[in-house]
């Protein structure tokens, strides 16, 4: 077994227990999802971003409502159009005690995109950014053209020390070069089975309340359930929607819930003349109606978002009018959830020529999202209570997201009518707006998830200006108008918020975040 | 005998040859392991960057010639996900399903046997109607079920032991092993019983159907005729008659506890191959489940050649030979 013990770790954290620093508190933690490496830059994936956040800064942090706030660095700003400076925070130690300093920070910067066998590195992020060190605690971020998203694209970015950027992913793994500033340090790692955190009593911010903390993955959501419940852990992420009920009438266990940012939405086939699974009443060939905005119009109106969220999420999900939820940068304060209104719905499908409908067939994955397959089964019916006769077909999501995306015989998007999710790790509306609604664009990189190819020159143009759009206000705006627009012209039908729920034993309670994240500074004792 | 064991070592390699090809091929036909690991906020450079790290965008065949050449040198590939040798990840997890496995066949021989002995002894006790009854339930219900069950009443009401997790080890004769601990027992108690609940069904009913017929052919009723007290005619003439079929569908079991022990390492958060297989299934993994198919393989042949050898040891009329060698 691979199962390595920082003995220095461990005896200075024993040092400071004895010096009465803190009470000596343990907590164990049963996750949904394990990470795949406690290397911060092996692999961009949720559970891996959120273990490191444990053990290592970012420049920028994200709080529960993923608002950026200072982390090892104290201010950012650009200095002209395309430099970005950056101040770090001095007196920082690393865990092994070597200093933190800007030469830390090019290193990782250098590394964080280019890890070998890297199954999705952290790239994305770091385009076209040059990283230069002006002194000790200060670097500038060089771009070719003005960058406003620089602090949400550096906050994803896990700083390591010079050691780390030595180091191959199995040293962090091994735990040897598991050494960031963070509010935790590295004990042990067992891939399958644990992950042993201690306190950094040292950390510069806040230091935390547990002294020790043991992560588990646990993926069955009933034998995750069963554990808290068995007092095996004292909290859990990913509470199964159908147990919620029953943990709500347990006083021994306290629920935390948050609404997150992934709205789940329908792409309509906006480009193909014939699509594929759009038929005529009894099969034959139409020209496709999904691309009369007018029928967009009077499916999101067929569809009620109340019932989805009361009948299929059991009351856990807030029906969506748009891209992302209150509160998030670049939301539009004037869309309201589209109305529930088949009698209206059947109207303008009469207006826009198909008076007795037609036939469709909605796909979606089965076990990606909460209830994916009920939303999908769900929205077939309202559907074909206003004449659009819709079948249903779904399938696990290592098949369906090759096939949504490039599974028709050209490589093109295979299906007509799909159910998708999408969370904005940004925690701003540039990135739904980017990926899902502009015009798909390889070679800008716009419009990758536009599964659905909408295409409207003038979003576009917001868009576009948006992500040139230094200044903050009038970025907000920008993206705003882009999603009005965009929902006007029903780019695509949002359907719900999904919000998460957190399971723990009485007396502690979870402060929920919107990126989905499970750490264990946000456990606290009530 | 060492003849057998090599024509039956050289036929193993075939049928893992014939394997590699149906896993390898099987495997690669269904979905696109490039979406399951792209970060969603990859665009499209990225994605294709993805696509060829992987050597996803060249031809099967090239793909499969450059699998047999690495297998061949002991590599079968780099999991997709964790980036190392799928072989080495797959050795990582295997003492934990070993230990389970083993655990889980112990169980169903210490508990199956004697109680399919009695049963075949007094088949008209009321006991031994119990004991038949309660197998059937061992064979019906699903594991899934059972597992679950298993939890709320031991863990969450009783709490007499963990629900889920695998204890601290403990080593043995430099063999390091959960089983050597309290903490471990305690962990592996109720995923073994769940493993093992169908094997001890089975071996009762083989017990069970081996004492009835053997009970009333000619050499017992010689042997009772001859004087011979009863314990010695069931503990020597009897078992031995009947262990042969006993023998022979336990190993097979056990290369089915070690393989497709999935389900009840899901349930118990078990961390060993059973859950990394699934996993690996899960997220498209391929590298992982064709070197995991591969090893189970090798498995099941090297266990039919054990039940083989463990055969003319039970019964030296049984030569270890294939026929016109």
């Amino acid at each position: 077994m691979r199962k390595l013990t920082a003995a220095t770790a461990v005896a200075a954290g024993i040092l400071a227990f004895g010096a009465g620093a803190a009470l000596a508190e343990k907590l164990t933690i049963g996750l949904a999802s394990e990470p795949t490496s406690l290397d911060p830059h092996f692999h961009n994936l949720g559970p891996n971003n959120a273990m490191s956040v444990h053990i290592f800064d970012r420049l920028i942090a994200q709080d529960e409502k993923q608002r950026l706030s200072p982390g090892l660095a104290v201010s950012w700003k650009p200095v002209d159009d395309l430099t970005w400076e950056f101040k770090l925070r001095e007196g920082v130690k690393f865990h092994d005690g070597s200093d933190f300093t800007a030469d830390d920070v090019v290193c990782t910067m250098e590394r964080a995109p280019d890890v070998p066998n890297s199954p999705s590195g952290y790239g994305t992020y770091l385009k076209g950014k040059e990283v230069i060190k002006i002194d000790d605690y200060t670097v500038h971020f060089k771009t070719e053209a003005p960058y406003p998203l620089m602090g949400n694209d550096i906050s994803t970015i896990p700083v390591i020390s010079e050691l780390g950027c030595n180091s191959a992913t199995e040293d962090f793994n091994a735990g040897t070069a598991a050494v960031g500033t963070g509010p935790f340090k590295f004990q042990s790692y067992t891939p399958g089975e644990s992950i042993v955190l201690v306190r950094n009593d040292d950390y510069w911010g806040d230091v935390p309340a547990w002294s020790e903390v043991e992560f588990r993955p646990i993926t069955s959501g009933p034998s995750r359930v069963a554990s808290l419940l068995a007092g095996d852990v004292d909290m859990i992420s990913g509470v199964p929607t159908t147990d919620i009920a029953t943990l709500e009438g347990n006083a021994d266990i306290q629920l935390s819930q948050g609404v997150s940012n992934r709205v789940i939405y329908l792409h309509m086939d906006q480009f193909r003349e014939n699509s594929p699974f759009v038929k005529a009443n009894g099969g034959g060939d139409i020209k496709n109606p999904l691309m009369d905005v007018r029928v967009r119009k009077a499916i999101s109106m067929a569809i009620s978002r109340d019932a989805i969220v009361d009948r299929v999420m059991e009351g856990v999900a807030l029906p969506a009018g748009q891209l992302l939820p209150e509160g998030f940068f670049g939301v539009s304060d004037k869309l309201d959830v589209v109305a529930y209104d088949p009698e209206g719905a059947k109207a303008l499908l009469a207006e826009a020529g198909y008076p007795d409908g037609f036939e469709l067939t909605i796909h979606g994955p089965n076990d990606r999202y909460i209830n994916d397959a009920k939303i999908a089964e769900a929205i077939a019916q309202m559907l074909t209570r206003v004449g659009i006769r819709t079948a249903v077909e779904t399938m696990p999501r290592s098949v369906y997201f090759g096939r949504a995306s490039k599974g028709s015989p050209e490589g093109l998007p295979e299906f007509s009518f799909i159910l998708v999710g999408w969370g904005a790790g940004s925690g701003e509306a540039s990135s739904p707006l980017k990926s899902l609604i502009h015009t798909y664009d390889k070679d800008a990189g716009f419009g990758s998830s536009n599964r659905g190819r909408h295409s409207d020159p003038e979003t576009d143009a917001l868009i576009e200006e948006a992500l040139r759009t230094v200044d903050d206000e009038k970025r907000q705006d920008l993206l705003a108008q882009a999603t009005e627009r965009a929902i006007e012209n029903v780019a695509i039908i949002p359907t719900h918020f999904q919000v998460n729920t957190w399971a723990a034993r009485k007396g502690l309670s979870y402060v929920a975040r919107t990126d989905e994240y499970t750490l264990a500074t946000g456990v606290v004792k009530e | 005998m060492t003849v057998f064991i090599i024509r039956r070592l050289l036929q193993a390699l075939l049928v893992v040859f014939m394997m590699s090809v149906i896993v390898f091929f099987g495997v690669n036909i269904v979905g696109d392991p490039v979406y399951m690991l792209v970060s969603p906020d990859a665009d499209q450079a990225d994605i294709e960057a993805a696509i060829s790290r992987l050597g996803l965008d060249r031809p099967i065949l090239e793909q499969y010639w450059l699998f047999l050449k690495g297998a061949a040198q002991g590599d079968l590939g780099d999991s997709f996900i964790f980036g190392e040798p799928a072989l080495r990840l797959i050795l990582h997890h295997m003492p934990a399903t070993m230990e389970l496995a083993f655990s889980a066949l112990i169980l169903a021989i210490v508990i199956g046997i004697p109680l399919g002995l009695y049963a075949g002894l007094y088949p008209e006790s009321r006991m031994a109607k119990g004991i038949m009854a309660a197998s059937i339930f061992g064979f019906s219900l699903p594991t899934f079920w059972v597992g679950l069950m298993l939890i709320m009443l031991f863990a969450v009401e009783l709490r007499w032991v963990p629900a889920t997790g695998r204890g601290d080890l403990g080593s043995f004769l430099s063999i390091q092993s959960s089983l050597f601990t309290l903490d471990g027992l305690s962990h592996i108690f109720l995923p073994a019983l769940n493993l093992a609940l169908l094997k001890i069904s089975l071996a009762i009913r083989l017990t069970r159907a081996g004492v009835r017929e053997a009970m009333g052919l000619d050499y017992v009723k010689y042997a009772r005729a001859k004087g011979l007290p009863m314990r010695r005619i069931i503990l020597v003439h009897v078992m031995k008659n009947i262990m042969i079929p006993v023998v022979t569908v336990m190993g097979l079991e056990f290369g089915s506890l070690i393989g497709f022990s999935v389900v009840t390492e899901t349930i118990f958060a078990w961390p060993g191959m059973g859950k990394l297989l699934i996993d690996a299934i899960l997220q498209l993994d391929r590298p992982v489940v064709v070197a995991y198919l591969m090893i189970i393989v090798l498995f099941f042949v090297l266990i039919n050649l054990i039940v083989d050898i463990l055969y003319s040891i039970l019964d030296p009329r049984v030569r270890l030979q294939d026929q016109g060698a």
